[in-house]
């Protein structure tokens, strides 16, 4: 409940940091493209909020969601006849290392994981990502309109994410979502025990992972008392008020415990993420979703009791040990509780282009257990829950009026190997249109390679 | 749809897994024959003794047959190719002691050889097999080295040794040039012509030589006509190829092959077929630069059989999603289907065994809900060597145990 409250807050709380009245550091400079009020016709609409809306009409203008269904058209307005094809909102990866972890993936480009401690929230995934990646332009083509980029899960705690609107720019601070709440990226099991214990070094086991996190959250707790006793003197004018030494770590992990940063946690055993569940109450702060989570199936009535999200993989299973239980029916099942937040996520620069055909298998296997999931529903797990676990959905991930214009014109059923997005808008402006080339964008990376090769 | 699943269920529910089917008859399906008849509406096909013993129009029901299966017009394939894979030679890839994919030793050593790892009772093979795969070659990582070794294609009807067409020798160049060839791709081919002169000529006391005895003789027997798959992505290093391969009369299968529609014409050209996974799109390094989603399509369209293969071991059955982008992606329909069946058959010289639904042939054949190559569709009855395979695998177990809602006791008894 806090949780809910926080997240309405989060707009304001954001540039609000600890203590000080620093303004907003490396601020979004995103700007929306120039776009034109557009009216889609005759589509079968799936509005991210669990309605599928057949022969219907969206409407767009000056970068927002006008109607979706029926409404008043100005005269004069851009029309598209969509007969035959779907509208969903624009989709959303919480997941991905575009930028961080770039094409080529070249040892020089190898930027997502700072892995010389197991604890270093003082990092931030944005100041990684190189925004020339080609990998942006390949999202764009599936349809992913925005993305959250979070560092590896070397660590026990990896950084701070960024999420972003997937357009192209000279700096990722023009990707920047605006006003979208930092991630921080943490990391259980295999990982971090694996990367520290081969140096001899903690963690080298669970338990070891579970004191280390909490050394920290008790540090951090800390670094918010100095500052509210230092904040407490300098109201009252006292002499001895001085302010305690900035700490960027721990400014970041009191954003968390003050409810200003959502904790995307890298879990995959279901023990574990209880056991998660557990420390976030010790300390008093919320997990916003659980990455990975192939064995949230087995947890997911408590998932969906904590109000916390499952971002999973469709079918990736046994490439760890702690992947061993990974089964196709996950998505389905965690989002079979009443108050669930199942997402799909790709964690994956192939994955992400085709988040629909992963979602699609997830329905498909969940369906045939009998859990009975149309489109409609399905479509939330790649929009608006994927929203909701960003702290965004007030602002996309569903085609209700007054949202960003973040929008798909897909060529058919999305949920289909052969749908591809016609057309995919970005605030309201075309971004990406599959029949016109001069609306497809070219990273710098990719401009005039292989000049000797025909077609 | 519901009859034919409650048909199975209550068949199968009859069977032991190791029990072996006698007759069945496959009613009404559309049949990919993926041979010259192409495909058969409303056919029926009768499976007995292994084989496929008819194709036909109503069938006559002999009476040995245990069970009919109303297809209702359903796709009948036949079993999928999972891919050059590691199934049953890994259980967990990060568990070092469950995965005997790769040979670590810091030597050429291309007489090694993954098959006597084989292990059938590997969770991955029902995994696999009860998605439509019938059949996979394994595959040997190099590590550290040119020479990966042999592999095998084997059969997933979890025999111990279900191994079907010859021993296919793996080699890897392009951009993993590693110290041990002198990190240089240009070394590379210097280290493999100097390990073909060996094989044929063997060094004298006092030359350093780069083979054993052994891989002397591998090398030897593969270089009159063995089957070699060559890892190689860039247009340029697979032309390099295309010669050495002709020098030293290897029989050719380029796999990865992300710029071989670059040099499509070369590859027709020597009937070079390639194995390839049409979701790489990405310049993932300075060898794949020209990667493109219609890679299959433009290799097809010049005259080049081509294969799937790239989903990987555990996600396996993947690979019908990969052929089915192949198809988003302007390779027709039946080609795709082909890339899974009939074309790795006849790739690996199994084209008797695997990859089509011919009268007199081992029976490998997949019943699917819907299209084969669409996400949502899935394989509701699968035969492997005439076998009906049991629908089961220890995820389906997992997802049996967890389906139930608030059991009374811990789910450690409900035993699916």
């Amino acid at each position: 409940m806090r949780f809910k409250i926080l997240l309405i807050l989060l707009p304001m709380l954001f540039v609000l940091p600890i203590g000080d009245v620093r303004a907003e550091a490396y601020p979004s400079t995103y700007a929306p493209l120039p776009s034109e009020p557009t009216l889609i016709t005759h589509a079968t609409i799936l509005t991210g909020t669990g309605e599928r809306l057949d022969d219907a009409s969206l409407l767009i203008s000056n970068g927002k969601i006008v109607f979706a269904g029926k409404g008043e058209v100005p005269a004069g307005v851009k029309t598209i006849d969509a007969t035959g094809r779907w509208v969903t909102p624009g989709l959303i990866d919480v997941h991905s290392h575009l930028g961080v972890y770039a094409s080529p993936n070249v040892e020089a480009n190898s930027d997502g994981n700072e892995m010389t401690n197991p604890a270093t929230p003082n990092v931030w995934a944005e100041h990684s990502i190189w925004p020339q990646d080609p990998g942006f332009s390949r999202a764009l083509a599936g349809g992913i309109t925005s993305l959250q980029v979070l560092p590896g899960s070397g660590n026990l705690i990896g950084g701070r994410g960024v999420t972003l609107k997937n357009v192209y720019s000279n700096s990722y601070q023009g990707m920047k979502f605006p006003g979208a709440p930092y991630g921080l990226k943490m990391a259980c099991g295999e990982n971090p025990k694996r990367v520290y214990g081969e140096r001899k070094q903690m963690p080298s086991t669970r338990m070891g992972n579970m004191a280390a996190y909490r050394a920290q959250w008790i540090e951090a707790q800390r670094y918010i008392d100095d500052w509210a006793a230092y904040e407490k003197k300098l109201a009252a004018n006292e002499d001895d008020a001085k302010a305690p030494e900035r700490d960027l770590g721990m400014e970041t992990l009191a954003g968390v415990l003050n409810g200003e940063i959502i904790v995307h946690m890298h879990c995959y055993r279901a023990d574990e993420m209880l056991t998660i569940l557990d420390m976030a109450d010790e300390f008093n702060y919320k997990v916003g979703a659980f990455h990975h989570g192939v064995e949230a199936y087995k947890i997911a009535d408590q998932l969906a009791e904590h109000g916390v999200c499952g971002a999973l993989w469709a079918d990736w299973w046994g490439f760890k040990m702690e992947a061993y239980d990974g089964i196709q029916e996950n998505i389905a099942l965690v989002d079979r509780p009443q108050g669930s937040c199942a997402i799909v996520h790709s964690d994956d620069a192939e994955g992400i282009q085709r988040l629909n055909q992963e979602a699609a298998k997830a329905m498909g296997s969940g369906n045939r257990a009998g859990l009975n999931i149309p489109p409609e529903r399905a479509i939330a797990w790649i929009t608006s829950n994927a929203a909701k676990s960003l702290g965004i959905e007030d602002r996309t991930g569903s085609l209700e009026a007054g949202k960003m214009a973040d929008v798909v014109i897909w060529n058919g059923n999305p949920f289909s190997v052969y749908a591809k997005a016609d057309h995919v808008y970005i605030d309201g402006a075309l971004v990406y249109d599959r029949e016109n080339p001069d609306l497809q964008p070219v990273s710098d990376f990719e401009l005039g390679q292989l000049q000797g090769a025909s077609k | 749809m519901n009859c034919l699943k409650t048909l199975l269920i209550g068949f199968l529910a009859s069977l032991s897994l190791a029990a072996q089917a006698d007759a069945i008859l496959i009613r009404g399906a559309s049949v990919h024959t993926m041979t010259g008849d192409g495909i058969l509406e409303n056919t029926d096909v009768l499976i007995s003794g292994g084989k496929i013993q008819a194709i036909g129009k109503d069938l006559p029901v002999p009476e040995d047959v245990v069970q009919v299966f109303n297809a209702e017009g359903k796709p009948l394939t036949p079993g999928f190719f999972a891919g050059i894979t590691s199934i049953g030679i890994t259980e967990v890839s990060a568990v070092d002691e469950s995965s005997d994919f790769g040979l670590a030793l810091k030597e050429m050593r291309p007489e090694f050889d993954v098959a006597p790892a084989y292990n059938p009772n590997s969770s991955l093979v029902p995994v696999t097999r009860i998605e439509g795969f019938s059949f996979t070659l394994l595959g040997a990582a190099p590590e550290g080295t040119i020479f990966g070794g042999q592999g095998q294609l084997v059969l997933l009807d979890g025999g111990y040794q279900s191994f079907i067409g010859s021993p296919v020798l793996f080699i890897s160049v392009g951009r993993n040039a590693s110290s041990l060839s002198g990190g240089s791709r240009a070394g590379q081919w210097m280290l493999l012509n100097q390990a073909m002169l060996e094989a044929d000529n063997p060094p004298s006391s006092t030359e350093t030589a780069l083979l054993t005895r052994a891989g002397r003789g591998t090398l030897s027997a593969f270089a009159n006509g063995g089957k070699v798959v060559f890892n190689v992505d860039r247009a340029s290093d697979i032309l390099e190829t295309l010669r050495f391969a002709e020098k030293y009369g290897l029989d050719l299968v380029i796999s990865g092959g992300r710029e071989a529609w670059m040099v499509a014409e070369q590859l027709a050209a020597a009937k070079v077929p390639v194995l390839l996974d049409p979701l790489a799109n990405l310049p993932s390094d300075f060898d794949t630069l020209g990667s493109r989603l219609d890679n299959a399509a433009l290799l097809e369209a010049a005259g080049v059989v081509v294969a799937i293969s790239g989903a990987g071991s555990h996600n396996a059955r993947k690979q019908r999603q990969l052929a089915g982008n192949a198809v988003s992606y302007g390779l027709p329909h039946e080609a795709g289907i082909a890339a899974l069946t009939s074309n790795p058959a006849r790739i690996f010289g199994v084209s008797d065994q695997q990859g089509s639904i011919r009268q007199d042939t081992p029976a490998n054949v997949v019943l699917w809900s819907g299209d084969p190559l669409d996400v949502t569709s899935a394989a509701e009855m699968v035969v492997i060597d005439g076998q009906l395979i049991p629908m089961e695998s220890r995820q389906t177990k997992l997802r049996d145990r967890y389906l139930p809602e608030n059991p009374e006791m811990p789910r450690a008894y409900i035993k699916p």
